[in-house]
């Protein structure tokens, strides 16, 4: 049974939205948090485990300090306090792919705490952007639990399915969740900026160098908590908490859903219940999970296995002396520097090009020619497999070598393209590519020349539109010229021939 | 011929320094005594011979190759079941754990065998050391072998009952709130509790996280002073382990000197409610000491009276989550529920974990779900733990006056078996002496002191020392068990009745 929705619109018009998003990041650390395991995505399952993370009778935890070291330079970014005393504590519950029956994490006492992230989003009236700040209430550290594949049910779920597997490489993966204050005042914008807090954070997160960011596979998970309250109105509504919503499209989407099925609710005069939400990315809608109550019981306790965490000052200071330039910032520095529009800005942050496009002009690339590959042929490529740009083995030297070729005049624009296309099939770097296909714009003025010659005497007709002063007639007889040379002639050489030797 | 079964630890290890005799042959004698007497004693859960008898035979090779070794090389050691070791069944006594080889050492085993000493087997004890008398073991009981009727303490009765019946000359136990030093009391036996963090717990299977901490049972002072160098020491994979040497405790034990060392005797544990024979033992070891050279002081300790009683909420708690894993979804025993065609995974959990606790197991772990539920949490568990700080307080400002504290180890020697088994309070209360240790993390030490005038049966003297400080109840310990067997006229155990075993039989 699907649930009643009203128009988005007419919901904000009556409803003022609070939203509550917690993300889940798994850091790139090498090891796991509590024990030497390698965290590598894709390995055969059970081989990345060890007794600390099986929770084998007898094995003991110990803290993986670069994961602590992540936590505090994410808290910093984040403008955040860094606590100089902090524990982790054990949340209990019973579940198979926990294998302790108890999650490691932090309580009331995380590392971080008080923080925000500036998040640019469209101006209500929709003619620019504005920055809306998003307060973060904490960020702290924990494991990540095995994976659970439920076999045999129609929903893929544990209910209805005949027998589960569980995969333990990625218990005890390490986790930063990042969970913020209530976001109000965000009104009609609610799921932009649900998005772009998250697209911001992923960018922070990937500037950081501290996560893989990569959503897809669930590296970066978010938990979306909406409630809504009357206009004009204190008290926040009761909330539901949409879960492992695993695309920046997909936040912005669940919240819009999530807000059109609880004003339906309200206006009908129902009562949120306040529970866990499934998202279902292919219809577009939220379903009934589990009630959730306040008085969800964890028994939290101080972990006795694990010493508290109480990084020195110097520590800290020294950790806030290696964060990157805020993506943000540094987007604005690069657009300068490269001259580009904001829309073509916007396409190249929208094809995930940036970093490439400035290692591409490292490597000697104009950043015209640079932004032109990048956005253009290998973006359109990625899109149509649903890949990214960086999967086709292309490297920003490669991009700097055609586009190399190209303004030395050796390849014209669709010859770069197959060679290009030669890159991506692993025959070799732009060069060679090139070589070994033949490709290689006719240089000889002398050959051009003849060609020229000869396709003039071969279309009487089209010359004299030409010399007639029809000068965009001439493009049929280029055609014809780069159809005797094969292609492999510069079209625009060949267009100021003809039209000297006509006009 | 030599009986190797009777000498000390060190005796041994001076024998087979001097080629005297081989590790083959000291391991074997002791294997021969467990083959004899432990049908009556039932100590160990399981005896590994033929591994024990390799690694003395690698020991042997290794000593004849004038390869150096270790202190204790080629003297077998018998090992609490609450370690895991590496092929060798480990079941902390339950019928959960029961055939489950775990796939890793402890690092205290690791320690063992890095020393070159034959692991003889694995003793009984309490389920999960959760219990005064070992009677709480899912295999049986194991009797005290002063007398086979009456109880060998807990939850290390085993490892003691081993050393005490000549079974192994040395084992390892583990405290928690008393299951090494109350065990050696009633068995006439020498246990230590190394201050919390002195020994890795890595590999022990935790009862309380917070409390737990390995140690030597021994028949001397010297004995384990020895094992607790062997087994003692930082180590990374246990974060709570301190990252320091291992305290002088040999050196110590060879002092055995008390003059100018001032002892401490706690007004709130100096003998009420202790058995008149154990009172009158006390005060007479406390009269050696000062014969000895040493000044006693009375101090106060106000907060120990709380100590029980916040020990069985912290206690309850923890274990409450670390047993928490014991659910048979990857190890151990599985159950599945009575009726039910196809179970989900939770009603396993649930039919596991009611088939393979026990009662005692059950009783901590519904006490510590209770403790940490949400609205009783900061009542039971944060006033257990306020409770703890002002112990802590208490030996603090006792060690500004003294240098150790004394008490009477346990209340009683050895009771019945059975006797105390229907009423938990008067079980806990075994550990009253023995507590405040374990909650403010000070080494611990009882050594026997004597027969008891009314029932004839070992008495044990506790040793409290400040934490890092292990040392001194080496130094204590030593000065008074010399005292005590000039005394004697020789170790206590030589007057234990000799256990008729399979020899009637012979």
């Amino acid at each position: 049974m699907t649930d009643a929705v009203v128009d988005y619109d007419e919901a904000l018009q009556t409803y003022d939205p609070v939203m509550g998003l917690e993300v889940h990041v798994e850091l790139n650390t090498k090891t796991k948090m509590f024990c030497g395991c390698s965290t590598v995505f894709g390995a055969e399952p059970n081989s990345q485990v060890c007794p600390v993370c099986l929770g084998l009778p007898g094995a003991l935890p110990v803290v993986n300090a670069s994961a602590v070291e992540s936590a505090i330079r994410l808290g910093l970014a984040l403008h955040g306090s860094i606590a100089d005393w902090s524990r982790f504590a054990r949340k209990n519950y019973f579940y198979p792919d926990m294998p302790k029956n108890f999650q490691t994490s932090q309580y009331d006492e995380p590392i971080v705490y008080n923080g925000y992230l500036d998040v640019e989003v469209p101006t209500e009236s929709g003619d620019g952007t504005e920055v809306f700040r998003v307060e973060i209430e904490r960020a702290h550290m924990e494991e990540d639990t095995g994976k659970s594949l439920h076999v045999g049910g129609a929903t893929g779920r544990i209910q209805g399915a005949e027998y589960s597997l569980v995969d333990y490489n990625r218990a005890g993966i390490p986790l930063i969740e990042i969970v913020t204050k209530p976001i109000v005042g965000a009104g009609t914008r609610a799921p932009q900026i649900a998005r772009a807090y998250v697209a911001a954070l992923r960018d922070l997160l990937k500037a950081l160098d501290i996560s893989d960011v990569k959503m897809e596979q669930g590296s970066v998970r978010c938990d979306a908590n909406v409630s809504l309250r009357p206009v004009g109105t204190e008290k926040f509504g009761t909330r539901t908490e949409t879960k492992n919503v695993n695309s920046l499209r997909s936040i912005e989407r669940a919240v819009r859903y999530e807000i059109s099925r609880q004003a339906a609710v309200l206006d009908a005069g129902g009562t949120i219940t306040q529970e866990t939400r499934h998202w279902h990315e292919d219809t577009g809608i939220t379903t009934a999970g589990r009630p959730k109550s306040d008085a969800d019981d964890y028994r939290y306790f101080p972990e006795p296995d694990l010493v508290p965490v109480a990084p020195a000052a110097e520590l800290v200071e020294k950790l806030g002396g290696t964060l990157p330039e805020p993506p943000a910032q540094r987007r604005k520095r690069l657009q300068s520097d490269w001259g580009y529009s904001d829309l073509e800005m916007r396409d190249v942050i929208n094809a995930g090009a940036v970093d490439l496009i400035e290692q591409t002009v490292a490597e000697g690339a104009s950043p015209a020619g640079a932004r032109k590959w990048w956005t253009g042929e290998l973006a359109r490529r990625a899109n149509v497999e649903g890949r990214t740009v960086e999967d086709f083995g292309v490297t920003p030297a490669h991009v700097a070598e055609l586009d190399g070729l190209v303004k030395g005049g050796r390849l014209n624009d669709s010859m770069a393209r197959q060679v290009l296309e030669g890159v991506m099939a692993g025959e070799g770097a732009p060069t060679a590519v090139a070589d070994a296909r033949g490709l290689e714009l006719v240089q000889d003025d002398g050959a051009l020349e003849a060609a020229v010659d000869k396709v003039i005497a071969a279309n009487p007709d089209v010359a004299d539109k030409v010399r007639g002063g029809k000068l965009n007639a001439a493009g049929a007889l280029i055609g014809q010229v780069m159809k005797e040379l094969k292609g492999q002639a510069d079209a625009a050489k060949a267009r100021e021939l003809i039209l000297a030797k006509l006009t | 011929m030599t009986d190797y079964t009777r000498m000390t630890a060190a005796d041994i290890a001076a024998a087979l320094a001097a080629g005297e005799t081989t590790s083959v042959e000291v391991t074997q004698a002791h294997l021969d005594r467990i083959a004899e007497v432990d049908g009556d004693v039932h100590a160990f859960l399981q005896v590994d011979a033929e591994g024990a008898l390799a690694t003395a035979r690698a020991v042997d090779e290794a000593r004849a190759a004038g390869k150096e070794l270790g202190p204790l090389a080629g003297v077998p050691v018998a090992v609490k079941d609450v370690l895991a070791t590496e092929g060798l069944t480990t079941t902390a006594g339950s019928k959960i754990l029961e055939g489950w080889v775990p796939p890793y050492d402890a690092t205290v085993v690791a320690k063992l065998r890095a020393a070159g000493m034959p692991i003889l087997g694995k003793t009984n004890m309490d389920e999960f050391a959760m219990g005064s008398s070992t009677e709480h073991s899912a295999y049986g009981p194991t009797h005290n072998p002063w007398d086979l009727d009456r109880i060998p303490g807990g939850s290390g009765g085993g490892s003691s009952a081993a050393v005490a019946a000549f079974e192994a000359p040395l084992a390892i136990g583990t405290d928690t709130g008393g299951s090494i030093r109350q065990p050696a009391a009633v068995t006439g036996t020498v246990g230590t509790k190394p201050t919390y963090g002195g020994v890795s717990r890595y590999g022990l299977i935790a009862l309380a996280s917070s409390l737990d901490q390995a140690g030597p049972c021994t028949r001397s002072v010297l004995d384990a002073a020895l094992l607790h160098e062997v087994i003692g020491g930082h180590d990374v994979m246990d974060s709570t382990s301190i990252d320091a040497p291992v305290p002088p405790v040999v050196e110590a034990a060879r002092k055995a000197d008390v003059k100018g060392l001032k002892i401490g005797v706690i007004k709130e544990i100096s003998g009420e409610g202790f058995q008149p024979g154990v009172k009158q033992l006390f005060d007479e070891s406390v009269q050696l000491l000062v014969d000895r050279g040493a000044e006693v002081v009375e101090v106060s300790c106000p907060s120990f009276e709380k100590g029980l009683a916040a020990y069985y909420l912290i206690l309850p708690s923890e274990a409450s989550s670390n047993l928490a894993k014991f659910d048979g979804m990857r190890y151990g025993l599985r159950v599945g529920p009575e009726g039910v065609a196809s179970p989900s995974a939770e009603q396993v959990m649930a039919a596991t974990r009611d088939a393979g606790f026990g009662d005692e197991v059950k009783r901590r772990i519904i006490l510590g779900t209770y403790a940490l539920s949400a609205g009783y949490y900061d009542a039971y568990y944060g006033q257990a733990q306020k409770v703890r700080t002002l112990i802590a307080r208490d030996f603090a400002a006792a060690y500004e006056k003294v240098d150790v504290l004394v008490t009477p180890t346990a209340p009683t020697t050895a009771f019945k078996l059975g006797e105390k088994l229907d009423d938990p309070m008067a079980m806990y209360l075994n550990d009253v002496a023995t507590i405040p240790a374990n909650l403010a993390g000070v080494p611990g030490m009882s050594i026997p002191n004597g027969l008891a005038a009314e029932d004839g049966l070992p008495s044990g003297f506790q040793i409290l020392a400040p934490a890092t400080k292990d040392e001194r109840l080496y130094q204590v310990g030593a000065a008074l068990e010399a005292a005590l067997q000039e005394k004697w006229g020789g170790p206590i155990l030589a007057q234990a009745p000799e256990l008729a075993g399979k020899a009637d039989a012979r």
